[in-house]
């Protein structure tokens, strides 16, 4: 087996990604796509830790608001490049995530103990920047206009868009490239059961830390690119609980622990979410009453996700061989 | 003679109950011991104090006369100690390959090679043709092949086979005994609870008997067998002196 083939389905997931922008001119669409990779994002950070390695976070939204607060602050009150400051977003990102791991893993946390406990931080920081002046309070941060590539800004939505696809396709590579490592097969078997991990030798603090970082990194990716595209963050945009929400819904309703699955999910939230719109109109809340519907369905017919179904609907095309592995 | 583990006045509490009491052992290596007892003797816990999943309250545990009781499981695994559980623990959602595969990474750090190296101790315990099956779906059986693979593939020293052999048929005993003799014979040293005696006898050269946590004989299988202590153990007080009676 050539070492290209595991990546050729996300490379033609990626060129069709790529020229999309580049056929549509129609900024409904674009902004649409934009938000929509921005969420799957997100949702790839959550999935490496949670669909891998089956440590489900509540608070995925402590990293997002610190990719974006950190790209932010980094440019406005230090005078960084914005590049320079994105990277340093995720670095930070990384860092935090690191941090609360070690506090919630080394103490042993699991299950629901662990989702409580992230969800505690995400809040944590949701209320310490909402009081503090150094991140603006709850009027939030916005970032002076000044649209250079070399400043991390596009006057086009296009480009934008295919920034996000690279993004988006770095998630994918890397999220494929865990599959096929000792780390990921590490990570899967803590998943599955922690201390038949350890009688073989996985040091299970240790890949639950790496694991936790990485996902906080890409996690922290798609707040520092947020803040970049909408040039704005506040303490609700950055740390509230509808991003942990909408981080752990993509990879849930699009496939747990699968490469596809934060993106189909994230497409899947955002018609959603349009079709809520278009029902209800402005009526608040309706999105998010009709994800909570979409999760209790997905939960109750397809623990896949919707990449299951699709799975399990080619299966019945008659002519078509059933494949051994379920 | 070189004694590749040795368990010094090892002492395990629980609350209240003292589940293994000063305990002291020395296993040769390249040697097959067979560990019986009661139920609730202590014998996986004995397992689990050697292989880092619980601390001693008391005593010491070494390694190729090197002192592991601190150690944790996962640091000892690395130096060689392998142990199957009683009750088997496999990845349930991971196919027969993909387990055995993890305990091959600890050798092997290339994917490829960590799954060439599964496959194969696969095919030595007769796992081949279920390779691809997820583990959930698997027979009692084959449970504790693959537990056994598992432990295999992480090229131990010392392996720790907690009743492998339990719930197993006739047959599948039989299919089994040798893959345990193929294992010692290869010069891993093998310490294995089991309540099968005739598997016991057939395959220790060493027998060690714990009963309500102490050790109360060790040696060959056929001395310990006759040692009137282990009978009284397994069939309460008395015991040894009425089967004495009744062959009179
Ligand atoms: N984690 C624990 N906490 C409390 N008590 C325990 C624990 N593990 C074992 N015990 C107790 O310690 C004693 C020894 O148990 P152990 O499982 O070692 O026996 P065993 O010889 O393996 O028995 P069996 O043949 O039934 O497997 C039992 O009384 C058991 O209830
Ligand atoms: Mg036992």
């Amino acid at each position: 087996m050539s070492a290209a083939r595991p990546y050729a389905s996300i490379l033609a997931v990626l060129a069709l990604g790529a020229v999309l922008p580049l056929v549509t001119s129609s900024n409904i669409l674009l902004n649409g796509m934009v938000v929509t990779l921005i969420v799957a994002l997100a949702g790839y950070g959550w999935n490496l830790l949670g669909g891998y390695g089956g440590q489900f976070s509540f608070g995925h939204a402590a990293f997002f608001g610190t990719g974006a607060y950190a790209c932010a602050l980094l440019q406005q009150h230090y005078g960084l490049n914005a590049w320079v400051a994105f990277g340093a977003a995720v670095a930070l990102g990384a860092a935090v995530g690191g941090g609360i791991g070690y506090l919630s893993f080394r103490s042993g946390l699991r299950g629901s103990y662990f989702a409580l406990v992230t969800l505690a931080f995400a809040e944590v920081f949701r209320i310490v920047v909402n009081a503090s002046p150094f991140f603006n309070g709850a009027a939030g941060v916005l970032l002076k206009l000044d649209t250079r590539p070399g400043n991390l800004q596009f006057a086009s939505r296009a480009s934008y868009c295919e920034l996000a696809v690279v993004l988006v396709g770095i998630a994918l590579v890397a999220t494929r490239a865990v599959e096929r490592s000792r780390f990921g097969a590490y990570l899967v078997a803590v998943r599955e059961n922690e201390n038949s991990a350890r009688a073989l030798g996985v040091d299970t603090f240790k890949v639950k830390l790496k694991a936790i970082s990485l996902s906080a990194a890409l996690t922290a990716a798609a707040g520092a690119f947020y803040v970049q595209y909408f040039l704005l963050i506040n303490p609700e945009l950055g740390f509230g609980t509808s991003v942990s929400i909408q981080a752990l819904l993509a990879p849930i309703i699009g496939g747990l622990g699968t490469v596809f699955g934060p993106l189909v999910g994230a497409i899947a939230l955002h018609e959603l979410g349009e079709f809520a719109q278009g029902l209800l109109g402005g009526l608040p809340g309706a999105d998010m009453a009709l994800f909570g519907l979409s999760l209790i369905l997905v939960i109750a017919f397809a623990r896949g996700g919707v990449l299951s179904l699709v799975q399990a609907l080619r299966w019945r095309v008659p002519g078509k061989p059933i494949e051994a592995r379920p | 003679m070189t004694f590749i583990l040795e368990v010094q006045g090892v002492t395990k509490r629980f609350g209240g109950l003292t589940a293994v009491d000063e305990v002291s052992l020395a296993v040769e290596a390249g040697s097959i011991t067979g560990l019986i007892g009661p139920n609730g003797a202590g014998k996986t816990t004995l397992f689990s104090l050697i292989s880092g999943f619980e601390r001693p309250s008391q005593g010491h545990v070494m390694f190729r006369a090197e002192d592991i009781t601190a150690l944790p499981a996962d640091r000892r695994a690395v130096l060689g100690i392998a142990r199957t559980f009683q009750i088997v623990q496999p990845f349930a959602k991971l196919s027969v390959a993909e387990n055995i595969a993890v305990g091959a990474h600890l050798r092997h750090r290339s994917r490829d090679e960590a799954i060439r190296s599964a496959r194969e101790i696969a095919k030595r315990l007769g796992l081949g043709p279920i390779l691809e099956k997820p583990a959930a779906s698997l027979t009692v059986a084959a449970r504790k092949r693959l537990e056994l693979a598992r432990a295999l593939a992480t090229e131990p020293v010392l392996l720790l086979l907690d009743e492998v052999l339990a719930g197993l048929n006739p047959s599948e005993m039989r299919d089994i005994v040798p893959v345990i003799r193929a294992i010692r014979d290869v010069g891993i040293t093998v310490i294995m609870v089991e309540h099968v005696m005739q598997a016991v006898m057939n395959l220790c050269e060493r027998v060690v008997v714990l009963n309500q946590g102490r050790l109360i004989a060790d040696g060959k299988p056929r001395e310990v067998t006759r040692d009137q202590r282990v009978i009284e153990a397994y069939l309460g007080k008395g015991a040894a002196a009425r089967l004495e009676a009744a062959h009179v």
